[in-house]
């Protein structure tokens, strides 16, 4: 089974800064891993080629710096890496991110199942895992809780929503995103981290992955952020009661109190 | 597979409104929301969204100095007659309804496959829906299928004066930052929208409207994903998001015992009972109580949260809420942050304390 997994490095924390210019996450200087759902992911793809053989392909779309994630792949045990790096990629949305990564796809050649984590951290969209599925006209499930049964054509698949969930049978090549706990994800072996270290991740720029340049980047992005701020009627100063239980009681009591009569 | 690109810029130079043609030179018009079915019921946020979708139909109209409308797509199999007078009564102007067998059980593919069919006969301008599992899995492909932007999980929604723009406000970091996002040049401009984040508009039903019926394409019966089955999680919810005061317990709760403290408060200041993920993969309280990324989405009045450490995926099902309380043995709990009040302490040495005032307290009792 060819497998490509969609990986996103992410900022570790979620106290962060807006660059004015861009309106885009100041990514600088800020503390990075690999977004919590891209880790079940892997560890999903790993599963299937233990229990069907073939390969993991690990991809991802950043600046630099996203290698290091890339290399965390490598040492849990994907068989190779690929970094979408182009300065026209950046500051894409959704739509831009989702047409690059199926380019990519595209061009890997034969695969025959992409999984990705139900959305990344930052952003929050969960919109790029549908995005690549529908890039390449491949259907999809979306909220995967577990996978029943596989086969190299087919995955029964268990789907969480809401109020319950569903059983369904997905004929590949398909796109699958997944929920945390579908699995236990390995951490790298000592041997991993030193092979990963010397393996070689391949960098492929927008023209690599033949993309269309009216698709990619800021400008190939439908949507545009035009204004960021504080929250509003959120005030900011927290009022942090730590003294005995009976002071913070009281205190809350008399706040709520003040709080009412506005 | 796909058409050319809706692309549509501005003709006017600096801005102001301009009407969007696509490729034919048809235009775009009126707001669409895609209904989502529960059961044979309608989910509440279809109701909370046609509420937003006449306030911006209105406001649409107004800049483009005619009549824009409200129109909802269902797909389903078998829609009652009570169903559509509930959906013209929720502000609907017109319905576009497909009724099929082969959509009797929720299928994303091929709702994707059928709305993007539609938005590309109809040209509606805007399209929303709700923010659910089924919402989030439908819409990025829709968006994908005829090439245009969607904002996921807006908190606010509304039409610039100027432009006839769709302003689209999210939330993003556990709401540390507020995002405006326009999608300026592709229609339809698409959104997606929490259950909870808009209110229920009152339903008035002397309202009426035209039902325009489509049908499945043949290749659109089938599709490469199958569901297989289907299962409901008994006591499926607590509905949390009527409710104007909530009480949630976290792992700090360390057990359902622990949740008798929780509920006692909930009682004591007349609120719902609320839990973290945590605190319902480990059994303490059914799903039915959970908020957050796979539960509810809540916007009380007064949010307390107890024993509750604030992961990002609980922040964004209660983020919007009114006043924020949290009781946390840990001062740097992300949740902490993000409350109005936080108070470090044991919840089960605080909470009692706070039940005792609440109690005694005649004033608050009453505006509780």
């Amino acid at each position: 089974m060819k497998i490509v997994v969609c990986i996103k490095q992410v900022p570790a924390t979620t106290e962060v800064s807006i660059d004015p210019e861009t309106k885009r996450l100041v990514r600088e200087g800020v503390e990075i891993m690999m977004n919590p759902f891209d880790t079940y992911a892997l560890e999903e793809g790993l599963l299937l080629r233990e229990a069907h053989g073939g390969e993991v392909i690990a991809i991802s779309m950043g600046p630099k710096r996203t290698e290091a994630t890339l290399r965390e792949a490598l040492a849990c045990g994907a068989d190779r890496a690929i970094l979408l790096n182009d300065r026209v990629l950046g500051g894409s949305d959704t739509f831009a991110t989702s047409y690059a990564l199926s380019r990519a796809i595209a061009k890997i050649g034969n695969v025959d199942l992409v999984i990705t984590g139900k959305q990344a951290v930052d952003g929050d969209t969960a919109q790029v895992g549908p995005g690549i599925a529908a890039h390449l006209g491949w259907p999809q499930a979306a909220y995967v809780s577990r996978v029943i049964e596989s086969d190299s054509k087919h995955l029964v698949l268990e789907r969480m929503h809401e109020t319950g969930y569903d059983v369904c049978s997905l004929e590949l090549p398909g796109v699958i995103t997944v929920l945390k706990d579908i699995n236990s994800p390995r951490v790298p072996t000592l041997k991993g981290r030193l092979a990963s270290r010397k393996a070689s991740i391949n960098i492929w720029n927008a023209s690599a992955i033949s993309a269309d340049l009216t698709k990619i980047g800021l400008n190939g992005s439908p949507t545009r952020v035009v204004a960021t701020r504080s929250p509003d009627a959120r005030d900011k100063h927290t009022i942090i009661l730590d003294g005995s239980p009976e002071e913070s009681a009281r205190e809350l009591v008399k706040i709520l109190k003040q709080r009412i009569k506005l | 597979m796909f058409e050319a690109r809706t692309y549509c810029p501005n003709i006017l130079p600096g801005g102001g409104f301009s009407v969007k043609i696509d490729s034919n030179g048809s235009e775009y018009r009126d707001i669409w929301v895609l209904a989502e079915l529960v059961g044979d019921d309608i989910h509440r946020v279809t109701f909370e969204l046609l509420g937003v979708a006449r306030n911006l139909a209105s406001k649409l109209s107004k800049v483009k100095n005619r009549e824009e409308e409200v129109v909802c797509v269902v797909l389903g199999s078998g829609l009652s007659e009570e169903s559509r007078k509930r959906l013209f009564a929720g502000y609907a102007d017109k319905l576009i309804i497909v009724d099929d067998e082969a959509l009797r059980v929720f299928n994303d593919n091929i709702h994707a496959a059928v709305v993007s069919r539609l938005v590309r006969k109809y040209r509606p301008e805007v399209l929303i829906s709700g923010a659910t599992s089924r919402g989030r899995s439908v819409m990025p492909r829709v968006a994908v299928e005829v090439e245009t932007g969607l904002t996921a999980d807006c908190t606010g929604l509304d039409i610039d004066e100027d432009s006839g723009l769709l302003l689209q406000t999210r939330p993003a970091y556990g709401g540390n930052i507020i995002a405006t996002i326009k999608c300026e040049n592709y229609r339809p401009q698409m959104s997606t929208v929490r259950p909870g984040v808009f209110k229920l508009p009152e339903a008035d039903f002397s309202r009426t409207g035209v039902v325009v019926q489509e049908e499945l394409t043949e290749e659109e019966k089938v599709s490469r994903l199958r569901v297989l089955e289907e299962q409901t999680i008994e006591d499926a919810t607590v509905n949390l998001s009527d409710a104007k005061i909530i009480v949630t317990g976290g792992r700090g709760v360390k057990g359902p015992d622990g949740f008798k403290v929780i509920e006692e408060f909930a009682r004591a200041i007349g609120g719902a009972v609320g839990a973290s993920r945590a605190a319902v993969d480990s059994g303490w309280i059914s799903y039915a109580h959970q908020v957050g990324q796979t539960g509810q989405t809540v916007q009380p009045k007064i949010y307390i949260a107890c024993g509750v450490s604030g992961q990002i995926q609980h922040l964004v099902g209660m983020q919007s809420s009114d006043f924020i309380i949290a009781i946390n043995k840990d001062s740097e709990a992300p949740i902490m942050k993000l409350a109005d009040v936080a108070i470090v302490g044991d919840l089960f040495e605080v909470i009692p304390e706070i039940v005792k005032l609440v109690r005694r307290d005649d004033e608050l009792k009453k505006a509780v």
